[in-house]
């Protein structure tokens, strides 16, 4: 039920370009996503917010390929 | 309803460089010291830094901590408490070195020593060439910063509430602090925290303005907490701007894009640089070209539908010199404006970047106001750093990566002074039976609220108040309005509703108790401005110009309560040197 609650939570960060990019995010894709997306979303919410801002803005890629399927909708949101 | 206490040395609400700083101090001198944080520590704000941190190591060009000290109170357009300042900058050395023992992972000169860069402001012998006083991490000085201190934070044993929100001050009936109240987002609990010490490191506020280049956390919550607690705001006035900010959004378009040839337009495709720095144009200091946006849109020369901003233009430079040399620019433009430069200019509009004002407090962090017998007296067991405190070392201005030093200097400082404190009284004072009644209230009005606004919508209401009345450029009757509205604002916080009444995780209830910490700080901002007459540093008013240091060479003290305003006099008068007398601003 709150998992959303916690991710929208979880989407507030230092950087103010994650902030928007994230919240833009859970607006339009988050209900779709699998349960293996969503762990992956996790995933890349717990990296650093300058590592997440560099991934999303294509300067760099993540070790675990696995993640790229979340990363590329973070890419268009 | 009982509600469950627990007790610590000390309570720091705010986890980002100020707080950890403090914890640090605290925790190696064996106290047992909590740090709440709304957020993971290391996603505070100071992560956003990027610039780096001030300090006359002179590892470059010959430096002093004297001509530091010099810059900072023209800086802050003699605003600035001239012993704070000292203190800031005579401790700055030893505060960067200390960091670079913790493991901080500062960029080297070939020689092996930190590598500094130069910046705006900065200068050799009082006012001479440029000195080169930054030091940097890459363009991660703050987050590098963040990790370091939190490791050592986690080592030191010091206790993490994270994802735990700071509601109110609890004091009892001679004025002493004796902690706070807060909220388990994760439980929805609410529960108190007793502390012999309690330090405010909240960071800063730059969410009451439509634009601001401000994470969405920093809604100012400590300054809410202190206002309603009835201590004062200072120099809330005084905000730092940024010219050009992504139209809507805030986020920052660095300086590097008219550096590069790019220039701004209003509706009529007239490079309007030209009317306002017929030399410099675009290229004019920040605050210049910020109040020329300003005064563009007033006059009805914005563009778009609200006509509400201006236009950057740089797709004359060419594909070519657009992705060699500004990528990040152009990534931001087509994220956040939808436009790629490349073919059509970003909407901007100045954007909200510091708050120079906060909680007063002194160069040991204590918190002072004039609530007993003198102007500035010791508020017994409360302390405030960062951001969210007024040493003041930044006055009407700030110098860039001077904010970052003032978080460590500080934030060292409230710790030896707790530390101090502590050994004076080392017990517990017992907690007034109504400790907890206010905050109580506050959380069962929200609850029980029918009819009531959005919060959302308030919120947005608010800060589009902020942004047209009291931006970067100020204007008399714009202010005068501006106090009317932002009060009805307030009305209508008082009465906002929320749908979701769960307790767990609920963060509906977390946005509803940001909004009445953001409105504590926009009426201190929106009165004070009103009130001052003159131009000083970033309070730029269009009916009075000029510095006018006969009448207001003085802080300004706002009060919650009555919405009432006092002032006190800037500490003129160093440590140990001659003081630097006000002398007319020139770069
Ligand atoms: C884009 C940008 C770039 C910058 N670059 C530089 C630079 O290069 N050099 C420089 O010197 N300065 C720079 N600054 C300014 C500087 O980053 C900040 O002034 C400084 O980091 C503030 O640190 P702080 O510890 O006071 O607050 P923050 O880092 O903002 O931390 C505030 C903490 O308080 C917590 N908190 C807030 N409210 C509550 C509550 N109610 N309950 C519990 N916890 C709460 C938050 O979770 C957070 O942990 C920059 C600012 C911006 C916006």
């Amino acid at each position: 039920m709150k998992e959303l609650e916690r991710a929208r939570w979880r989407c507030r960060r230092g950087l103010l370009e994650l902030d928007i990019v994230l919240q833009r995010f859970i607006d339009k894709y988050y209900t779709q996503l699998s349960e293996i997306e969503l762990q992956q979303f996790t995933t890349l919410l717990d990296l650093p917010d300058n590592d997440l801002w560099d991934m999303i803005a294509t300067r760099k890629e993540p070790e675990d390929g696995s993640l790229l399927s979340v990363l590329r909708l973070l890419q268009t949101a | 309803m009982a509600i469950a206490r627990r007790k610590f040395d000390a309570v720091i609400v705010g986890a980002g460089g100020a707080g950890m700083r403090a914890a640090l101090q605290l925790s190696e001198a064996g106290l047992k010291v909590a740090v709440l944080s709304k957020v993971f520590p290391t996603r505070s704000h100071t992560v956003a830094a990027q610039g780096g941190i001030a300090a006359a190591l002179g590892n470059v060009t010959e430096d002093n901590w004297h001509w530091h000290m010099y810059d900072t109170v023209k800086g802050s357009d003699y605003l600035g408490d001239q012993d704070a300042i000292e203190f800031m900058c005579r401790q700055a050395n030893e505060v960067v070195y200390e960091l670079e023992h913790f493991g901080m992972p500062f960029d080297r000169l070939e020689n092996g020593k930190i590598y500094q860069r130069p910046f705006g402001g900065q200068s050799q012998n009082f006012g001479g060439a440029q000195a080169t006083r930054s030091c940097a991490a890459a363009d991660r000085t703050g987050h590098a910063m963040l990790h370091t201190l939190y490791q050592r934070n986690v080592r030191a044993n010091t206790q993490f509430f994270v994802e735990w929100m700071g509601l109110d001050l609890i004091r009892d009936e001679q004025g002493d602090v004796l902690g706070v109240t807060a909220l388990e987002m994760e439980t929805g609990e609410v529960m108190v925290l007793q502390a012999k010490a309690t330090l405010f490191a909240t960071g800063g506020a730059g969410r009451i303005f439509h634009a601001s280049t401000n994470a969405f956390i920093n809604t100012g919550d400590g300054l809410g907490m202190a206002a309603r607690a009835g201590i004062p705001l200072e120099d809330m006035e005084f905000w730092q701007f940024h010219p050009t900010g992504v139209y809507g959004v805030g986020v920052l378009i660095s300086e590097a894009v008219r550096g590069e040839g790019g220039y701004l337009l209003n509706k009529d495709g007239e490079r309007f640089m030209q009317r306002y720095a017929p030399h410099a144009k675009d290229l004019a200091s920040r605050d210049v070209v910020s109040r020329a946006l300003t005064t563009e849109i007033k006059e009805g020369r914005g563009c778009g539908k609200d006509a509400d901003h201006l236009l950057l233009k740089l797709d004359h430079l060419g594909a070519d010199v657009i992705n060699m040399r500004l990528p990040g620019i152009r990534e931001i433009a087509i994220k956040f404006a939808r436009v790629d430069p490349i073919n059509e200019p970003i909407p901007v509009a100045p954007t909200a970047h510091y708050m120079m004002g906060g909680i007063p407090s002194n160069f040991h962090g204590q918190v002072v106001a004039p609530y007993k017998t003198g102007p500035e007296e010791v508020v017994q067991g409360f302390y405030a750093v960062g951001e969210c405190a007024c040493v003041s070392v930044h006055g009407a201005n700030r110098l860039g990566t001077n904010s970052l030093l003032d978080i460590l200097v500080f934030g060292r400082a409230a710790g030896n002074q707790i530390i101090e404190d502590l050994k004076k009284n080392p017990h517990h004072k017992p907690l007034p039976a109504d400790a907890t009644d206010k905050v109580l209230a506050r959380l069962a009005r929200l609850d029980a609220q029918k009819d009531g606004e959005n919060v959302a919508q308030v919120g947005t209401d608010l800060r589009k108040t902020m942004q047209a009345h009291c931006g970067v450029f100020r204007f008399a009757d714009m202010l005068k309005q501006g106090v009317t509205k932002i009060g009805e604002v307030a009305e209508r916080v008082a009465h906002t509703e929320i749908r979701d009444k769960s307790r767990v995780f609920n963060t509906a209830r977390v946005e509803a108790l940001e909004l009445d910490n953001l409105v504590e700080v926009a009426l201190a901002t929106m009165v004070s401005a009103e009130a001052r007459n003159e131009s000083r540093g970033a309070h730029a008013r269009d009916d009075f110009p000029q510095r006018d240091d006969d009448k207001w060479l003085k802080h300004t003290l706002y009060f919650s309560e009555g919405r009432r305003l006092d002032y006190k006099p800037v500490r003129l008068k160093p440590l140990t040197v001659e003081s630097f007398p006000p002398k007319p601003r020139i770069y």
